[in-house]
């Protein structure tokens, strides 16, 4: 996996810090960013860091990393959270984003076959 | 959490009566008797429904068959949610049995996921339990377990094996003394009337300084409108597993004891029934 100095850490928020607060500004925008790292032989995209609408599900982010990697209709593509977990498809990523995203960011990992259980 | 195991027996085998009819414009070669069953509360649909698709297909060509659906007064059902959660947030203060149509064509792609086998719904279901451990414990519990303790509790859900499956969750439930409960508390907040999936975000169930949040807590910053006031009559109800609890509960102790396997504590909010 090529990873460059924007990659960021995957560590958890600090201990301390009071979730409420957190997601209260985050409610706020309307847009979260997303960092997008493929997994395995899965091609890399050019551009690694998206803005998103925080309703965005995870099927339609599927489909358009898929389109974005010009990979065949019967192609399956998997994402994954804290790689560790594939979040249902009609899950929103603002939700994703504020129950896992660290440092202002939600790192997604996409793979075209089963990556993590 | 040995004392109120009686509480995890119960709603393991919560049971909601369902009566369940073919959708009159489906083609068949004689007419379709409705077929009852008592579903699980904490199961899936497309689990526990493999009768019911023999029952129908009896009746039935196989060119007119394609991907069995459910529906309850014009709303798709969700398989992939707990039956109890679908019965909670659309049928809740209304008469049983639970009437749900049954349909085997014009699959509506934007409502619900498609499901053509129990290893759909084990990956599902897999799925949400890690990410409940990732709130509950970093993943720690989840990772130390071997692919065989997974399979355990899925072949306890299926199966509807409550011991084989809790002397494995058991271990998902557990934390240290010091700490007080989870590190934060998996949940789902539903609502009858929107159109947006779920609220879910990090809730600890201990705050700074020690004391144990509540329901009302987790509603007052989640969902306010839900808790009743004063002045006003009643305007919700807040309902998991059928049943209002008394909102000054600790959330943590609902999350150990009413959690659905999955290990989310799916909390519905529905209008109060007017009468």
């Amino acid at each position: 996996m090529s990873d460059n100095a924007e990659s960021p850490t995957e560590s958890q928020k600090e201990e301390s810090q009071p979730p409420p607060d957190d997601s209260a500004t985050n409610e706020e925008k309307k847009k979260i960013d997303v960092l997008l790292k493929p997994v395995g032989d899965t091609p890399i995209m050019k551009t690694k860091k998206w803005a998103m609408d925080r309703g965005r599900t995870v099927q339609s982010l599927a489909q358009f990393i898929s389109r974005f990697l010009k990979m065949d209709a019967s192609e399956q593509l998997f994402i994954y959270v804290n790689q560790s977990f594939a979040p249902s498809p009609d899950q929103e990523v603002g939700v994703l984003f504020d129950c896992f995203g660290s440092h202002g960011k939600l790192v997604l990992h996409y793979c075209k076959s089963q990556a993590w259980g | 959490m040995a004392d109120d195991k009686d509480v995890l027996r119960d709603v393991w085998f919560g049971r909601i009566p369902t009566c369940f009819t073919l959708n009159p414009d489906e083609i068949t070669e004689r007419e379709a008797e409705p077929y009852y069953l008592l579903l699980p509360r904490v199961s899936y649909l497309t689990l526990v429904t493999d009768k019911v698709k023999k029952h129908f297909l009896k009746v039935m060509k196989t060119e007119d068959v394609e991907e069995m659906w459910f529906e309850y007064e014009g709303t798709p059902l969700k398989w992939h949610y707990p039956i109890g959660v679908l019965f909670d947030l659309h049928a809740s203060n209304t008469v049983l049995p639970w009437n749900i149509t049954v349909q085997f064509r014009n699959f509506p792609d934007r409502d619900l996921l498609h499901c053509q086998s129990n290893s759909i719904v084990e990956a599902h279901f897999m799925s949400s339990i890690k990410e409940a451990d990732a709130l509950k414990h970093k993943s720690q519990v989840i990772n130390d377990m071997q692919k065989k303790d997974h399979k355990q509790l899925w072949m306890g859900l299926q199966n509807d094996k409550f011991d084989q499956f809790w002397a494995m969750n058991r271990k998902l439930m557990e934390y240290s003394t010091e700490e007080g409960g989870f590190r934060y508390i998996p949940f789902r907040i539903y609502q009858t009337l929107s159109d947006r999936p779920f609220i879910q975000k990090l809730f600890r169930p201990v705050s700074p300084e020690g004391n144990a949040y509540t329901l009302s807590d987790l509603l007052k910053e989640m969902f306010p409108a839900a808790l009743p006031t004063e002045r006003e009559p009643k305007r919700y109800q807040v309902l998991i597993h059928g049943i209002e609890p008394l909102l000054e509960t600790p959330l943590q102790w609902l999350s150990e004891h009413l959690s659905h396997p999955d290990n989310f504590l799916h909390i519905c909010i529905v209008p109060a029934p007017s009468d």
